[in-house]
């Protein structure tokens, strides 16, 4: 009898714990992208570093009737005849879109990499060397001015390099092969667009070379994916080799022109150096403030202190310095900057579980793609919903993260004029809820990121605007929950991201695709 | 009444190395039918080095971390052969360096059952043989994302154990082997990096199992024993360089540590335990030390019989 009871209460509760513990996720449930517009005349649309979409050369393809064309079609169909279970995944994950699954790839890297050097034996810290990737610590430290300025770099790129894509495509108008020949399946949705030269390759391309200076010791987990996916589109049947080596040949030129701007756009000095940040809180100290100093140990030096003088790409630096730069943050001596300081003690003090779940939410901390890699998943996941053309997608993206590297360097530029202590270095009874960031204050980088960011993305789908807004709105309070943020720190941070975005949309009003 | 030295809920001592529990889910005593034992516990813990992965380290910006137990135990004897036991503790973490906020809360609830499904005597000694089913859920919403300050790891987690023990005279051993199932936790974010990249709130959490073997003097009233115990996480990664722990690591300990229980000569029905214990190897884990003590009554819910109250072996 006790026995039975026994049984009874145990299968009860297997029965509550249900078997499997199988998570099915986001990003896996992307259908294939079957663009409501091809967009087909977006070789017209304004590049970024481009002179113009021709400004690289894409020889006319074979005729579909060439015997060399029909080889290929044949591959097509050899991989067809046996195709396996993984193949038949890859054709599906890949599906989903070139832009999108590369963004992803880069969020995956950013988080892969987004952890700061250990401390040396003497109490200083090492920095990753770009030269020697794979040594400890692993280059890059993929931070939130790292990452922001990857994502741009790659996204922008990928605009230019699609934009002289959709030129040629107009240009030759090769059909897909899957159109060419009717023996072919089509694995993927059909579309009209011409498929010489390959979209997907054209961002394979471009992306692939970017990465090699992004993110230099992670080549061979970049070129398996680059492997997956061209394979995938010719095992899909929408497009034959030549296809892929004409879009792949055309990115990799297109990323060279980026590659250069990379070399030169000041981020290799944003590091500085002991004299740097020395001046930096002296600098403080002789405006009567009281100066940042890190609260790490031992003290760690300032994340990227230069990283405000990096190259922006929607205004100039006079503009920044004139126009986007924030007023000074109240005074550390101020009557408000001891209200703010007790205003957040009162958050540190008793958190309440929904202010705890917000500050997480939204920490996009350590081991994470970061706050700018956080706003490229929520817009992922809307444009997804979209239906928009590679070249739209591409287009979007750029928008978006131009905004957010531009973001990153007002941000940086405000932290490290004002040099703006942390609340927790004012008052030691400040504990946070989240991860210090070691860099000044004021400005607030999640309120900044998300001010730009909700920005251009209500521009760009209208019908979320207000979502947006309140996003951005919550992101940014959640570092005064975090109990890392001044009050000034997160609504200054919000204003100038949105006065970032809005140089962003005036971009989108005239680049051709509206 | 038996202090148990580790039990289902030792992923929590693994993180915040201070949940111990005081009843008998893993110890060779019955308690007899319709007796009811029941009390609070409180206990400290604390460690300054941790592994990272298999690097042992310590960390300048966490300096000690320590965790403050208080609990409420019970055990109720539905026969001489089944008991009944819960368990729930309230923890506060708290870190004496760097900037992270200490978290608090009532942690999990926990339920046992626990059947004596074989005694007999051999030789010169008697050997029991035990079944025991464990389960245990959060009791509040706490996050366990937060770790080393997170109060736990949120999982729901069933267990199952089996036990030997053997007595001969007032000596005796007991060892235990149990597997526990745990479900998934849901984290604050929708994305998250273990060895790749996750588009999810969700976490898989890798099932354990764990190991505990105790010897020493035991009687009617009370007991002092040494005790050694292991727990292993069955999957889950390794912190990265530098990285604060995650939910889902491999977190594994072996710890030693030394446990007694004194009834009161006065009273009988109450009695005093005790316990300290140190971390001799581990993983993504704390090295911690810590004790605990707590008081215990036995009441007699039994309306017609008459019995001793103290909690008798056999």
């Amino acid at each position: 009898m006790k026995k039975i009871n026994i049984l009874y209460i145990a299968s009860a509760i297997l029965l509550l714990h249900s078997c499997s513990k199988d998570i099915t996720e986001t990003n896996l449930q992307f259908p294939a992208l079957q663009p409501a517009n091809t967009d087909i005349n977006g070789g017209t649309w304004l590049p970024i570093l481009l002179t113009g979409p021709a400004e690289f050369a894409v020889a006319a393809p074979i005729a579909t009737t060439a015997p060399d064309y029909i080889a290929q079609v044949n591959e097509i169909k050899s991989f067809q005849a046996h195709i396996t279970k993984e193949e038949r995944r890859a054709v599906n994950y890949w599906s989903a879109g070139a832009v999108l699954r590369w963004n992803e790839i880069m969020r995956e890297l950013v988080a892969l990499h987004n952890l700061p050097p250990y401390q040396n034996a003497d109490g200083t810290y090492p920095f990753p060397s770009a030269n020697n990737p794979l040594a400890y610590p692993q280059f890059p430290f993929a931070n939130p001015p790292y990452a922001a300025r990857a994502y741009a770099y790659v996204a922008a790129a990928q605009y230019d390099a699609l934009v002289a894509t959709w030129h040629y495509k107009n240009l030759y108008n090769r059909a897909a092969p899957y159109s060419v020949d009717p023996a072919v399946n089509a694995l993927i949705p059909k579309s009209n667009l011409p498929s010489y030269p390959s979209e997907d390759a054209a961002v394979i391309g471009v992306t692939t070379e970017l990465l090699k200076l992004l993110f230099p010791g992670d080549q061979e987990f970049i070129q398996l994916k680059a492997e997956e996916h061209k394979k995938a589109r010719i095992i899909a049947g929408a497009n034959v080799r030549s296809d892929l080596e004409a879009g792949e040949a055309l990115g990799k030129l297109v990323a060279q022109k980026f590659v250069t701007r990379a070399r030169g756009d000041r981020t290799g000095a944003a590091i500085g150096n002991q004299a740097l940040w020395t001046q930096m809180e002296n600098d403080a100290i002789a405006r009567g403030e009281i100066p940042w100093i890190s609260q790490e140990s031992p003290k760690r030096p300032p994340m990227l202190p230069l990283f405000g003088r990096v190259r922006t790409w929607l205004f100039d630096s006079l503009t920044m310095v004139t126009t986007i730069r924030p007023v000074a943050p109240p005074s550390t001596s101020s009557q408000q900057f001891k209200d703010e300081t007790e205003e957040i003690y009162n958050y540190s003090k008793n958190p309440t579980r929904e202010q705890v779940r917000i500050a997480h939410f939204w920490a996009d901390g350590l081991s994470t793609y970061t706050p700018p890699g956080h706003w490229n998943a929520i817009a992922a996941e809307d444009f997804v919903k979209a239906n928009f053309s590679e070249l739209r997608w591409a287009r979007n993206m750029a928008l978006l993260n131009m905004s957010l590297m531009d973001a990153a360097t007002a941000c940086w530029d405000a932290k490290f004029y004002y040099f703006n202590p942390r609340p927790s270095q004012i008052d030691p009874r400040i504990k946070t809820t989240t991860g210090l960031p070691n860099f000044p204050s004021y400005i607030s980088g999640h309120s900044t990121f998300s001010g730009a960011a909700a920005t251009i993305l209500g521009h760009i789908i209208p019908s979320r605007a207000t979502a947006y807004t309140a996003m951005a709105q919550e992101a940014s309070v959640s570092r005064m929950y975090g109990a890392i943020h001044y009050r000034s720190d997160c609504e200054k941070g919000l204003e100038t991201g949105n006065k970032v975005g809005a140089y962003a949309v005036a971009r989108a009003r005239i680049d051709g695709a509206e | 009444m038996k202090y148990a030295y580790i039990s289902l809920v030792m992923a929590v001592i693994v993180v915040t190395n201070t949940k111990i529990n005081a009843q008998t889910d893993i110890d060779g005593v019955m308690m007899e039918k319709n007796a009811f034992c029941i009390g609070p516990m409180a206990g400290y813990s604390s460690w300054k080095n941790y592994w990272e992965g298999s690097l042992k380290r310590e960390n300048l910006n966490l300096g000690k971390v320590s965790t403050t137990m208080y609990s409420l135990m019970g055990n109720y004897g539905i026969t001489n052969k089944l008991n009944v036991m819960f368990g729930l503790p309230y923890i506060k973490t708290k870190a004496s360096a760097g900037q992270l906020k200490g978290l608090k809360g009532i942690q999990d609830l926990s339920f046992w059952i626990k059947w004596k499904a074989y005694s007999k005597k051999t030789g010169q000694g008697r050997l029991s043989l035990f079944a025991i089913g464990g389960y245990s859920l959060p009791a509040s919403d706490y996050t366990a994302d937060f770790l080393p300050m997170s109060i736990g790891l949120e999982s729901k987690n069933l267990s199952l154990r089996g036990m030997a023990d053997f007595q001969t005279g007032i000596w005796f051993a007991t060892i235990s082997g149990t597997y526990i199932r745990r479900s998934n936790i849901e984290l604050d974010r929708t994305a998250y990096y273990t060895t790749e990249m996750h588009y999810t709130n969700k976490v898989e959490m890798p099932d354990a199992a764990s190991y505990n073997v105790r010897a020493g003097y035991r009687n009617k009233g009370g007991y002092a024993e040494l005790v050694l115990d292991g727990w292993k996480t069955l999957g889950g990664f390794d912190i990265t360089r530098n990285n604060m722990p995650f939910p889902s690591n491999e977190m594994n300990a072996t710890r030693i540590g030394i446990n007694i229980k004194y009834p009161m000569a006065f009273l009988p029905q109450l009695s005093i335990t005790g316990n300290a214990f140190t971390t001799i190897a581990g993983r993504n884990m704390g090295q911690a030390n810590g004790f605990n003590a707590g008081i215990f009554y036995v009441i007699d819910l039994s309306k017609k019989e008459k019995t001793g109250s103290d909690n008798s072996q056999k």
